[in-house]
């Protein structure tokens, strides 16, 4: 079920997954006007953009939510075509959305495993494990430096930094090799944003491909490896973290001088 | 910091976590007794218990006093797991007691006025009901409005279709006779109807262990069928939501609909198997009750969908959905039960019990709200 053209192989050394020129029309709005850009194994992919420049548009192209209406989307090299957000999942790109998909008054563990919950048994007297998911909750998250004390609790009762990880982790687990992150530090502190930003940076040291939707550009020069600018529907190009410097970074993504103005009189907080 | 703490032999070897967390207050059974949703129907249930033994004839208290008063709670509880169920799916369904009254009169139509036999009389019963149970998720689903606006709506249209029904089929009464000749000798009708385990109860009289009449015969012949349907039905549902896959996505739906589609919960299969399973629960009412009064008519199951949620948030259950429990909601209508024949053991007016309804509905959901906050580390 997967829409992956399976008779065409993976190409080594191609990019986990690659946007070619997409378009995506909402009747006469023009979202995304041409889109391109490519995340390889082990990297983080930072894709910037002030509101209104397509971000949300292009997360839901590549996770299954709109299909585009013309351009490529491929994943290791074949073509792809997702229908739903389970053939996303399927092909191995999760999205973290921001609002995680985390029920608080449920707990953790049964949080990880909604959905896709593990069962013992047969026919009539199928149950869900819960020992064994209480287990694999437990040791996930003490993989990522999260102690969840209880993995009974609920969910409620954690931090938003720790939501956030449970949500990556989650992600991790069920065998993702492409991770989406839509905006995960925008509504956290800085010790919380930095315990996100470090589980970033382990994910990627397993080797994930990571695409990390931001508009703080401060927060995608810690952990980014390329930065690709997104402005009124189209990429302004894609620079590696050698190629360029923060500041440039942010005026790229303000789409040039007027926020220089305002930065000005703010006396240069922007 | 194991390592350092650890002694060659600990003395909490039963410890099912060897890794710690110094950070972690050590969560007292007291805190995990009130994460427990059904903690204040029990709570509610043991006041209850101190106010009549002090107040009502000792006789309440009797083997013959308790059924006396299970029976009805048992009525009810059917009903109010199935609404629990419901409202943990984060959906309501308003229209459980006017299906009570129509499916006694499918189920009496049936075999009173088409004469067939009591397994096709079920069946239709019930697929009837699967009918109406299907229609008002349709409908929710598909419009988006509340399920309170949709099933209010089915209130409505299920008792006036009654009413016009049973004129129908008893030729002008509001009242259907003759369901009990109908029935009469059938291998089904003892599992619906009468008392089980007479011969344990009539063993246990003739040793003297229960109350018996001079005759030798026991003051109390057996189990009301429907006690037992009722304790079935509590573990049933309670395995379901608390040890399988659908009980993790019934917590899901009514927590957020949204985050559970997203993380490939089938949301609108869940909630429809939801609303069927509550309409077959007033089902299965109206036959057992149906049966035991050998008649149906159109006051049958009036007001219930409102006792119903009572019971159901008495027993934990969140109005906005997402928590609860079915053995909640079992105390629950114990509770009711209690209170309703109690005050005939006592010296008070009976009409008290409606006051004592709302107050009990109040007390719960104030309650439940702390206990939501408790659960959820809002502050």
């Amino acid at each position: 079920m997967g829409r992956l053209e399976s008779f065409s192989p993976a190409v080594p050394g191609a990019p986990l997954i690659e946007v070619r020129d997409v378009v995506k029309h909402f009747g006469p709005v023009i979202a995304l006007g041409g889109v391109s850009m490519k995340v390889h194994a082990g990297e983080v992919l930072c894709l910037l953009g002030d509101n209104g420049a397509g971000k949300s548009t292009l997360i839901g192209t590549l996770s299954g939510v709109h299909r585009p209406t013309r351009g490529e989307l491929l994943v290791e090299g074949r073509p792809a075509d997702f229908r739903s957000p389970r053939d996303a999942l399927d092909a191995g790109i999760a999205t973290v959305f921001q609002d995680l998909a985390m029920i608080p008054l449920m707990s953790v563990t049964r949080n990880f495993f909604m959905g896709r919950e593990p069962v013992k048994g047969w026919g009539p007297l199928r149950r869900f494990d819960l020992a064994t998911a209480d287990r694999i909750t437990h040791d996930e998250m003490q993989r990522i430096g999260i102690d969840v004390r209880d993995p009974q609790q609920a969910v409620g009762t954690l931090s938003g930094g720790e939501r956030q990880c449970v949500a990556i982790a989650r992600a991790v687990h069920f065998g993702a090799k492409v991770l989406i992150l839509d905006e995960p530090t925008s509504a956290l502190g800085v010790a919380q944003t930095s315990m996100v930003l470090k589980y970033i940076h382990q994910v990627r040291a397993r080797g994930l491909g990571v695409i990390f939707i931001t508009h703080n550009v401060r927060h995608a020069y810690a952990v980014g490896d390329r930065f690709t600018v997104l402005n009124r529907g189209r990429t302004l190009g894609t620079h590696a973290k050698h190629e360029i410097a923060m500041d440039e970074l942010q005026n790229l993504m303000a789409g040039g001088k007027e926020l220089q103005g305002v930065s000005a009189e703010l006396g240069g907080t922007i | 910091m194991n390592a350092v703490t650890a002694s060659p032999n600990p003395p909490r070897s039963a410890d099912p976590s060897p890794r710690g967390d110094e950070r972690l207050q050590r969560v007292s059974p007291l805190t995990a007794l009130v994460r427990r949703p059904e903690l204040g129907a029990i709570g509610g249930l043991v006041l209850v218990t101190l106010f009549f033994l002090l107040v009502a004839d000792p006789a309440m208290f009797s083997l013959a006093g308790i059924l006396n008063f299970m029976a009805p709670a048992a009525q009810l509880g059917i009903l109010a797991i199935g609404a629990a169920l419901l409202m943990i799916g984060g959906e309501y369904d308003l229209s459980l007691g006017s299906m009570v009254a129509f499916a006694g009169l499918v189920f009496a139509a049936a075999l009173v006025s088409w004469q067939l036999p009591l397994p096709v009389a079920l069946l239709m019963a019930f697929a009837v009901a699967a009918l109406v149970g299907a229609v008002n998720a349709q409908i929710t689903l598909r419009t988006g409005l509340p399920s309170f606006i949709v099933t209010l709506a089915f209130l409505f249209i299920l008792r006036g279709l009654t009413l016009v029904g049973l004129k129908w089929a008893s030729g002008g009464a509001t009242q259907l006779r003759g369901v009990r000749e109908a029935v009469e000798g059938h291998w089904l009708a003892p599992l619906l109807t009468g008392h089980a385990f007479g011969g344990l109860f009539a063993w246990l009289a003739e040793r003297g262990w229960i109350e018996r009449f001079d005759s030798g015969l026991p003051k109390v012949s057996g189990i009301p069928v429907e006690i037992l349907w009722f304790a079935a039905l509590t573990l049933l549902a309670t395995w379901l939501l608390l040890r399988t896959r659908w009980g993790n996505w019934i917590f899901a739906c009514g927590g957020d609909p949204k985050g559970a589609r997203k993380s490939g919960v089938p949301v609108a299969q869940v909630k429809t198997a939801l609303f069927i399973g509550t309409a077959c629960c007033a089902t299965l009412v109206a036959v057992l009750t149906v049966l035991d009064a050998g008649s149906t008519d159109a006051r049958r199951g009036f007001q219930k969908e409102f006792e119903a949620i009572i019971a159901a948030v008495i027993g934990g259950c969140l109005l906005t959905g997402g928590y609860g429990s079915a053995i909640g909601a079992f105390f629950g209508s114990i509770i009711f039960g209690m209170v309703l024949i109690g005050l005939t053991y006592t010296g008070i007016d009976q009409d008290f019990y409606l006051v004592f309804l709302g107050g009990m509905l109040l007390l719960a959901v104030i309650f439940n709200n702390i206990v939501r906050k408790r659960v959820t580390g809002e502050r």
